[in-house]
């Protein structure tokens, strides 16, 4: 087919092609052009540029210096502090949202109660920023309505007792807000991939509970589970507004500092931002693809 | 043969439930307090009465929406095209569409700020215009991976060689198969991706804040810092659209394509499949 309709369009060459004849000529990748143009001048270019910039001087000669400077005290202790906090968020989120979706998914309780969870749970995970900052302000601040009634009702002084919103566990109790939601999100076709068949002959076996999630459910369940963890990760690595609500300008995570170093708040170097954003884009980068890879890992399972 | 009651996830539940309910109750009763000693609509009331909101309110409506046409004539076409032409090409794309995923906000920014300030060879941050068509731009790049997904899912559902052929044997030009026939049929798909960017790009802070537009989202932190009670309200509201702007978004992406405008409602189509 494809050669007949060549040659007929070089014998109509003279009138207007039709775009079918046109297509056969191979000039289809035309159509991807405007696509590949937008992506290369909004997202490909920058990231570039960016990249180049990292290994520039401020006189454009090529240099390693931003990269030793990656490695300067302050900006350890921010990328630490950053991976510190995702790494806490992302447990939190892994094992709660494990324990939520295990009793949601397989604890027999009526089919609503799962319907409600994943509903909320898509809104849920897209409630961050701005908003869930304030939200937890109303909530836990120092005059947050659970620490009034904390201490009106049960004489119990949350703040006293060592807790602080505005801290590292702080944030990460405001994470889990985010993270235990889009953990179930995620995990729940696992958990429904796992199939009864396999229970059934565990026990037909003999095996207890105990030794079929030992030795069959969790195997099964760890590349979902390690992705999902990563990705949890990277979901917090990447935020910054809800940190920005929360603790103000004062919070070195990396985000933050990258953002204050454009807004010229502080000693502005644009090399060492460029290596900055390059290292961020780097644990990004890391942790995602080790999601998919896993994730193919997982499908294995979900045939 | 009935199973005794499931204590331990039934527990489970209700923990998790409490920790999700427990701040938006709390965040509603906050907002109610503006008054002393009586619940009322007060903090709302300012809310609304502020001219900032409105105007901040109307900027990122009308960048969110210019954000969601401008990423639907790109992406529609193009998945279209690289699903009937060029299926070799499909795993480019696709990793092109989910790259925003790997990129922070402000890594993006940051980028815009040096190719496009005023030294580069498109100074697009020299004028406010230009400024806010890079914002839009930023919208269209972040919320590619979502309008991506839902087209592509869209186009997966119809059979767009079928289609095509039929369009062109009618004499229908490319652009109007596109136009008339691939469009309407993905409409669900793309509307569905339009309530995801929607509400990403409505509240998003820092996009807007370091290209200096006077968005919805600086005008949140801005006002975190100033007020106490009206956070608390915009808070709810934010909760209530996001909602909404979900709610939608399912509606809309469980549609089968040629199904009306007006979309069927969600708990009816579920008893029907339980029936």
């Amino acid at each position: 087919m494809t050669s007949t309709s060549a040659a007929s369009s070089e014998n109509t060459r003279t009138r207007v092609p039709g775009p079918r004849e046109l297509g056969t000529k191979n000039w289809s990748w035309l159509g991807v052009v405007p696509f590949f143009l937008f992506a290369f001048l909004f997202l490909i270019g920058p990231l570039l540029y960016l990249i180049a910039g990292a290994f520039q001087n401020a006189d454009g000669q090529f240099t390693l210096d931003n990269m030793v400077a990656l490695g300067g005290a302050n900006i350890i202790a921010s990328f630490s502090l950053s991976i510190r906090l995702s790494l806490l968020s992302a447990l939190m989120g892994t094992i709660a949202g494990l324990i939520v979706a295990h009793a949601v998914v397989l604890g027999g309780l009526p089919k609503w109660v799962r319907n409600a969870f994943m509903t909320f749970s898509g809104v849920a995970s897209n409630f961050a920023g701005v908003p869930l900052a304030f939200a937890f302000i109303a909530t836990l601040g120092r005059l947050g309505l659970v620490t009034v009634l904390l201490r009106e009702l049960f004489g119990f002084n949350l703040y006293a007792a060592g807790f602080n919103l505005f801290s590292f566990v702080g944030l990460a109790l405001v994470y889990l807000y985010f993270q235990l939601p889009l953990m179930l999100l995620i995990i729940t076709p696992a958990l429904d991939g796992l199939k009864s068949e396999w229970r059934e002959a565990a026990e037909i076996l003999g095996a207890t509970r105990r030794q079929y999630w030992q030795m069959v459910g969790l195997p099964v369940l760890t590349p979902s589970i390690l992705g999902c963890f990563l990705l949890l990760f990277a979901n917090a690595f990447g935020t910054l507004a809800t940190v920005y609500a929360l603790m103000g300008s004062g919070f070195d995570v990396v985000p933050i500092v990258l953002f204050q170093q454009i807004r010229g708040n502080v000693l502005y170097n644009p090399n060492l931002g460029y290596a900055l954003a390059v290292g961020m884009i780097v644990v990004m980068g890391i942790s995602n693809v080790l999601y998919l890879l896993l994730r193919r890992r997982a499908e294995r399972w979900q045939k | 043969m009935k199973k005794p009651f499931p204590v331990l996830p039934a527990i489970t539940v209700l923990v998790a439930a409490a920790y999700f309910l427990v701040p938006l109750f709390a965040t509603f009763y906050f907002s109610l307090k503006m008054t002393r000693g009586t619940l009322s609509f007060a903090a709302y009331q300012s809310v609304f009465n502020s001219r900032e909101f409105l105007d901040s309110l109307v900027y990122s409506t009308l960048a969110s929406l210019a954000a969601i046409v401008m990423g639907a004539l790109i992406i529609v076409p193009t998945v279209y095209w690289v699903r009937l032409k060029i299926p070799k090409l499909r795993p480019v794309v696709e990793f092109v569409s989910l790259l925003p995923l790997i990129v922070p906000g402000v890594v993006l920014v940051f980028g815009y700020i040096r190719l496009f300030g005023s030294n580069s060879y498109l100074p697009l941050t020299n004028t406010d215009r230009g400024t806010d068509l890079l914002l839009v731009l930023g919208f269209v790049i972040m919320s590619m991976p979502y309008m991506y997904r839902a087209v592509d899912n869209g186009m997966a559902a119809i059979d767009i060689s079928t289609l095509t052929e039929a369009a062109e044997s009618l004499g229908a030009s490319r652009l109007r198969t596109v136009a008339l026939v691939i469009f309407p049929n993905v409409r669900s798909s793309i509307i569905a991706g339009s309530f995801l960017t929607f509400s990403i790009s409505l509240g998003e802070f820092v996009l807007p804040s370091l290209l200096n537009r006077p968005a919805f989202g600086p005008y949140l932190v801005q006002l975190g810092q100033d007020r106490a009670y009206e956070p608390a309200a915009l808070a709810i509201m934010a909760f209530g659209f996001t909602w909404a702007c979900m709610a939608l978004m399912q509606v809309f992406a469980n549609k089968k394509p040629g199904q009306g405008v007006v979309p069927r409602l969600p708990f009816l189509s579920r008893k029907e499949r339980s029936a």
